[in-house]
């Protein structure tokens, strides 16, 4: 079938933030879109809130609109750009609600346009529980017993008729959002509470529980002619009970016979044609380990994460594949892109196998709940292939960068047999190794299997690991093929320097002295029937290499691994942009990362890409074959710049900023001596290296100070304390400062925070522009609202910005980039830390200035002096718009997580607001966050004393805005002293109704509470601010935000309205 | 114990021993299906011939009883990259390894697969043998003489030796017996047929005898040309107007009985994702393959058959259609048994027909 012909202009929705559960696997999908239809001559307009995003730069799309995703936003760009027809099912969960909703409005009736690809049918088909349950009882597909209840009474009686336990789904949510398993009534009335405030149509399924069977699920693909294809089939290694995107998977499926894949997969194809979709969809099943019995638990009618980590498994592009059967293409007209000569109508053949492993931010939220159930926690995953299931495990792990260096937590060998049943019974994140820990104490895997549900052959495949440990441990002398087999099973040369007792670099010298090096092999969907074109690699042990020699020079950018909070989505887009400006330059651009979601391992983007660990032995054994000039670490983050060091010790030439540059920024001592030499100030302080040191340069500073770890990420454990007992516990608890791991002591200044992004060839340095921070110093940079262009500061101040810029980033001899924080104080610029290598503010800036500065850094690096690219000295001349960039929160997914914002990074995503003037641009930003700003409306306040006086204009505008207060009892005295009207309520322990009850009223709509400086465990504080979090209610802790906020409020206008849609390419 | 696969073109690849210890010998293919090692091991087109599954990990859900698609195994060896022994499926019986002593059947794991299907891939299909002797001059000798598997008379090896009737079943259906896969007469039983099962050797009047309703011609191995007392046969059955459903060999002995001819692929179609077209509808079918001859398209051109469909990758002939005498044929596996169940549908095509035309024999 040929493509529509009525078709010129298409409408693309994107999804918006990464928050857990919508991640960077739909910027990889949305930018796979964009191009593909493109490719077909159609003019693309895309919209998406996300400025980290790939798919938002401007020469992605025809026309990028980088506005709220809300409907209203969404109507204004349907009227301005009358495309013929939309692409919902590449944006997640987000695109497919914006276009029902559009649908519902009869937008897209009105205007006139066509939902492309899967239609508004099977949407509702797959999405409304009772009409998808109708559907599959009438193809004879089974579902669990289920009703859909719209009350917590209901839900009871169901329950009551079927039996506990039963599993709570909310409809049309993220990542099951809301949902849980109920066990008993209590736990029952407990999640139907708030199930039903997350549904977004009000509806909650409640139906059996198959916890414990096996979760397969099958990434589908249908066009308009009936074809229809599975791409990939999936196994979880754990079990129906914990969400699929918290579980360790493994493709392709390693467990069932012919008879049972092929029954399921038969089932996938009835599933799909009943629904009509027209392109990707995700089939999940509960399949019975002990008969062929089944279920079908879950379909999404979309692309999803699952069809990220298919596409990346499997070398098949599903988005790409999807966006053409849109547009009315059949899978047999559409090439493989792979193998370029056979087409997409086809199943991907494996012959590696492939390990997903989620990566969890437990690691910052020491305090939230680990456990992991139907709930959603990861912020991302690694992905690894192996030839066999020891390798892409142990290749997993490692990609993790958690320091594992196998399935070992040394602190599970302390644990007595009974805490290590309790931790195996306990399904969290550190399950696995509670698995190895057991299995190297000599449980049966019949017994783990038991408890655990994860199915024999998964157990043996880590016994078999374990069993290696043992081997190597007691053998010591091993010959040749001791080494081949611990290499062939996914062993790292850090792993078996610690059995051996050695360092890394003595083991790797001995087995390549023992001719054992890494081959590489082909991701090419074929197992190799067809020549493939595409050059996607993985590592194996002894085998034929199917490396292929390339005349070119070739440089090697380090991607910045999995997805985490502190380390976004940001990285992957700088990665990106580097290995373009590679290839731009006439040079092979190489990848390696191991990030199943994002743009960076898309084969497309790179000339060659490798699927490894970013740890020192995975980059080497690349660097060995390939022989590059040199490595580009300035864009993946820590994780690259992390390696630098290591690898330029082995001889590695790493482009641009040298090593002992990078280590005079990040070495604290030397950067001081740094700042003096070129006098520029900065917060006085030093590295304490014991308890006693702190509390010294803490009395001599004067409190408060900032404490932190040295070389850390995203500011992890870093906090502001106020007197000598804070620091004095901060000490012992919070970090064990040692000589080992010192801790560094700071002045902290409330003062106003900046924040610049530099490009310098050693020669020039141009600053593309100065952000200004919404809330005051002390609140995390990647937790700020920054603001382009400055708005407050002054002419005299930018100038020295851009003074201490340009020496700074000549002092340090930086080529490429660099990234520096200031804060204001009385009129004294200080700076707080420079970062040799690119910020997560880079995205952004790139697209709002119009200058690519990843490109711009890898072309500096590679040679290119920024004069010969076209740009001069000095700051950048803004274009004539305000964006801001204000971060977005998963505290929703994550229990017990304290939401209110400091020093340590908690947010897991961004948006942008984007206009002509500051206000305007506020206001976006907030609509794009997800505040929903009624022209009427009630807040409540809980300020604390310090605040008061603070706060006191702010709340009084609320009022004078029409809008209503509720305080608690100091803060409504104090208001009412003040003749602001205001409603008092109960705190919790005045009793029901308290402030919590209020807040799940639902008629809060945003709630203001500041922190007590002394950081007293007020449980009140706590469970007002997570209330707000479950209830979708915005919590701000900073009263700079809210001052923000109501200036976004005080332009009225119609409810939720934005006043003007503009596209990037408009405004450039 | 180590183990080496010796290819005729003297390219060696080590690894260790499974199943039978000793020697073997036959054709080196290769078949790409994630799943089914079963099924593949006990397919009797796989009659003198050596088969590398190109998924690595083999074993993993063991073995049972009701996955054979023949009684015993007429390949003649196995070559795999890991095995699994300790199976895990509530259905599993025993372990791949025990299974192929059971049967005699030696081969080898530990093998570089991916470099082997490549070195198939570029080269073409070639004999080779599996040993456990270490003296690889003697076996590089010994595999540079090994002959192709033309001429062999495979189907002779592997066709029932006399006629029989299944239980049950109302239309009855003659099932030639080339080496058939036992999904073939479930797949006909499943849908009402009465099927008896005659050796390759019958003659028409053999068949005729039991007034049979419609007549399949099943699968096999080997070269289509060995099996040409086969053709006249096919022509005696078609001209008394029984409708006939021909599939893998028996597709290409339909073709040849019209007046086509074959040739041999340069490695074959071997695996569960290979596309069809089927050219009426332009519907595309992930089917079951296993051949390494195909019907020459060319020469077809002037028989009264249509070629119904062609493979999606090479444009390869995958099926014909005698409209008139409500017969076609398939290249591919509609009874699946490893792989998809995508085209099952043709089964249900040639009951409707047979049913509709019943009459003749009724």
């Amino acid at each position: 079938m040929p493509k529509r012909q009525d078709l010129k202009k298409v409408l693309v929705i994107g999804s918006g933030p990464i928050v857990i559960g919508q991640a960077a696997e739909f910027d990889y999908a949305g930018t796979q879109a964009c191009r593909s239809l493109r490719e077909e001559g159609i003019e693309v307009v895309l919209v998406n809130s996300n400025p980290a995003t790939i798919m938002t730069d401007a020469d992605i799309a025809d026309r990028t609109y980088l506005e709220p995703l809300t409907p209203e936003a969404l109507e204004e760009i349907i009227i301005k750009e009358k495309p013929q027809g939309v692409v919902a099912t590449l944006g997640g969960q987000v695109g497919l609600n914006l276009a029902l909703a559009l649908a519902q409005k009869g937008v897209l009736q009105r205007e006139n346009v066509k939902l492309l690809g899967t239609p508004l049918s099977a949407i509702e088909k797959a999405e409304d529980r009772e009409i998808f349950k109708r559907t599959m009882q009438e193809i004879g597909e089974p579902i669990p017993e289920s009703d859909v209840v719209d009350s917590i009474d209901g839900a009871l009686s169901f329950a009551e008729s079927i039996g506990y336990p039963v599993i709570v789904r909310p409809g049309y949510t993220l990542g099951g959002t809301g949902g849980g398993v109920a066990h008993n009534e209590k736990e029952l009335k407990e999640i139907a509470a708030k199930g039903l405030i997350y549904s977004v149509n009000k509806q909650l399924l409640v139906e059996r529980s198959v916890a414990g069977w096996k979760e397969i699920e099958y990434e589908v693909m249908r066009d308009a002619n009936d074809n229809c294809i599975t791409v990939c089939s999936m196994e979880n290694i754990d079990p129906v009970g914990i969400h699929t995107g918290d579980s360790i998977v493994v493709a392709p499926t390693q467990t069932l016979s012919d008879r049972d894949y092929q029954m399921l997969r038969t089932g996938a194809l009835k599933i799909i044609r009943a629904l009509g979709i027209e392109g990707g969809c995700n089939i999940q099943y509960a399949l019975d380990p002990q008969s062929s019995k089944y279920y079908v638990i879950e379909v999404n009618p979309r692309v999803s994460r699952s069809s990220a980590l298919a596409s990346k498994a499997t070398g098949y592009p599903i988005a790409k594949v999807a966006a053409k059967i849109a547009l009315g293409l059949t899978l047999d007209e559409i090439a493989n892109s792979v193998t370029k000569d056979t087409s997409a109508c086809f199943e991907p053949a494996l012959d590696y196998v492939v390990i997903k492993v989620p990566r969890w931010p437990f690691d910052k939220f020491a305090r939230a709940k680990r456990t992991l159930g139907s709930q959603m926690k990861a912020t991302g995953e690694v992905m690894a292939l192996g030839r066999n299931f020891s390798a892409a495990l142990l290749k997993a792990v490692r990609s993790l960068e958690m320091s594992f260096t196998t399935l070992t937590i040394p602190s599970f060998s302390k644990l007595n047999w009974h805490e290590l049943l309790e931790k195996m019974e306990l399904t969290d994140d550190e399950r696995i190794f509670a698995v190895a820990e057991c299995l190297r104490r000599g449980f049966s895997m019949e017994q783990i299997s038991g408890i655990t549900g994860i199915d024999m052959f998964f157990l043996e495949g880590i016994k078999n690991i374990v069993d290696m440990e043992t081997y190597l441990k007691q053998k010591r002398q091993w010959n040749r093929e001791d080494w081949l087999t611990a290499k062939k099973m996914g062993f790292g040369d850090v792993q078996l320097a610690e059995i051996l007792g050695q360092t890394e670099p003595e083991v790797r010298e001995k087995r390549k002295a023992l001719g054992i090096e890494a081959c590489y092999h082909m991701v090419d969907t074929c197992a190799g029937e067809f020549d493939a074109s595409t050059p996607y690699y993985y590592s194996a042990y002894g085998e034929e290499t199917e490396y292929t020699e390339s005349e070119k020079q070739k440089v090697v950018v380090l991607g910045s691994g999995p997805i985490r909070i502190g380390q976004g989505i940001e990285f992957d887009y700088c990665s990106v942009h580097s290995s373009w400006a590679i290839r731009e330059s006439g040079r092979e651009s190489i990848v390696i990362n191991n990030n199943p979601e994002t743009v960076s391992t898309d084969p497309d983007t790179s000339d060659r890409l490798y699927f490894e660990p970013l740890t020192l032995d995975s980059v080497l054994d690349v660097l060995e074959v390939e022989k590059p000039r040199g490595v580009v670490v300035q864009f993946g983050g820590q994780t690259a710049i992390n390696l630098a060091k290591p690898l330029a010790e082995r001889g590695v030439t790493i482009l641009g900023t040298a090593i002992d540059d990078i280590d005079r920024a990040e070495d604290r001592e030397r950067f001081d001596e740094f700042l003096e030499g070129l006098k520029i100030p900065r917060p006085l302080g030093s590295m304490a290296f014991n308890k006693d040191e702190a509390k010294g340069i803490a009395a001599k500073l004067g409190f408060p100070v900032l404490v932190r770890p040295s070389y850390v990420l995203g500011g992890r454990a870093m906090e502001i304390v106020d007197n000598e007992q804070d620091l004095t516990t901060y000490l012992e608890e919070a970090v064990r400062v040692s000589p080992e791991h010192p801790v560094l002591v700071d002045r902290y200044f409330q003062g106003k925070e900046v924040e610049v992004d530099a490009l310098c060839d050693g020669k020039d340095v141009l600053i593309p522009g100065i952000m200004e921070h919404l809330e005051r110093a002390g609140i995390h940079s990647g937790d700020s609202t920054a603001i382009y262009p400055s708005q407050t500061i002054e002419q005299p101040l930018l100038d020295r910005i851009v003074d201490y810029t340009t020496r700074i980033a000549l002092g340090l001899n930086t080529i490429g980039i660099l990234n520096i924080q200031y804060v204001i104080k009385d009129n004294v610029l200080y700076v707080i830390e420079v970062n040799p290598r690119a910020s997560r503010t880079v995205p952004f800036l790139s697209k709002v200035t119009g200058i690519p500065m990843a490109k711009v850094a890898t072309k500096i690096m590679l040679g290119e002096t920024l004069e010969k690219q076209g740009y001069s000295s000095g700051l950048f001349k803004p274009k004539e718009l305000v964006a801001i960039k204000i971060p977005v929160f998963s505290f929703n997914k994550l229990t017990d997580v304290e939401p209110s914002l400091g020093p340590e990074m908690k947010s897991t995503g961004e948006v942008l607001g984007l206009a002509s003037d500051y206000v305007t641009a506020l206001r976006k930003a907030f609509l794009a966050a997800g505040y929903k700003i009624p022209v009427e409306g009630e807040v409540l306040a809980t300020i604390a004393d310090q605040d008061k006086e603070e706060a006191l204009p702010l709340l009084r505008e609320f009022v004078q805005l029409g809008y209503k207060l509720w305080a608690t009892e100091g803060t409504a005295s104090f208001l009412r002293k003040n003749d602001v009207p205001v409603r008092e309520v109960y705190k919790l322990e005045q009793g029901s109704p308290h402030v919590c009850d209020l807040i799940r009223s639902g008629r809060i709509d945003f709630v203001v509470n500041t922190l007590t400086r002394s950081k007293r465990p007020l449980r009140d504080g706590f469970q007002i601010r997570r209330a707000a979090v479950e209830f979708n209610i915005p919590c701000m802790t900073s009263l700079d935000t809210c001052r923000g906020l109501l200036k976004a409020i005080a332009i009225k206008r119609e409810e939720g309205g934005v006043r003007e849609v503009k596209a990037l390419q408009e405004y450039l | 114990m180590k183990a080496y696969l010796c290819l005729a073109d003297g390219k060696v690849f080590a690894g260790e021993s499974i199943g039978m210890i000793g020697e073997t010998a036959g054709e080196v293919v290769f078949n790409t299906s994630m799943t089914g090692y079963q099924e593949i091991l006990t397919d009797p087109s796989y009659a003198g011939q050596i088969i590398t599954l190109t998924y690595p990990l083999i074993g993993n859900y063991g073995i049972n009883k009701n996955d054979e698609e023949a009684s015993r195994i007429a390949a003649r060896g196995l070559v795999i990259k890991e095995l699994c022994n300790m199976p895990s499926n509530f259905r599993s019986e025993k372990n791949l390894h025990k299974y192929l002593v059971t049967h005699g059947i030696v081969g080898i794991r530990d093998v570089d697969t991916r470099t082997l299907t490549k070195h198939l891939r570029l080269s073409g299909t070639m004999p080779g043998l599996i040993s456990v002797d270490s003296d690889l001059d003697r076996l590089k000798a010994k595999a540079a003489e090994l002959k192709g598997i033309s001429g062999l008379n495979l189907v002779q090896t592997v066709t029932s030796q006399e006629a029989y009737s299944l239980e049950g079943g109302e239309y009855r259906v003659v099932l030639m017996d080339f080496g058939a896969k036992g999904n073939i007469a479930k797949s006909l039983q499943a849908l009402g047929c009465r099927v008896t099962i005659v050796p390759a050797r019958a003659t028409a009047g053999e068949i005729l005898r039991y007034k049979p309703w419609g007549v399949v011609l099943s699968n096999g191995p080997g070269d289509p040309q060995d099996v040409d007392y086969v053709l006249p046969v096919i022509r005696e059955v078609l001209q008394s107007g029984v409708p006939v459903l021909g599939i893998c060999l028996g597709h290409q002995l339909f073709g040849m009985a019209l007046g086509g001819t074959t040739y041999k692929l340069k490695f074959g179609h071997r695996g569960g994702n290979h596309p069809v077209k089927e050219l009426k509808n332009q519907r595309v079918y992930i089917t079951s393959q296993n051949h390494g001859y195909a019907l020459d398209r060319d020469s077809l051109a002037n028989s009264e058959v249509e070629v119904s469909h062609v493979n999606l990758h090479d444009g390869t002939v995958e099926g014909l259609e005698y409209r008139e005498k409500g017969s076609f044929s398939v290249q591919f596996h509609p009874e699946a048994a490893p792989g998809p169940q995508d085209t099952f549908y043709l089964f249900e095509r040639f009951v409707k027909t047979i049913k509709e035309r019943g009459g003749i024999h009724a």
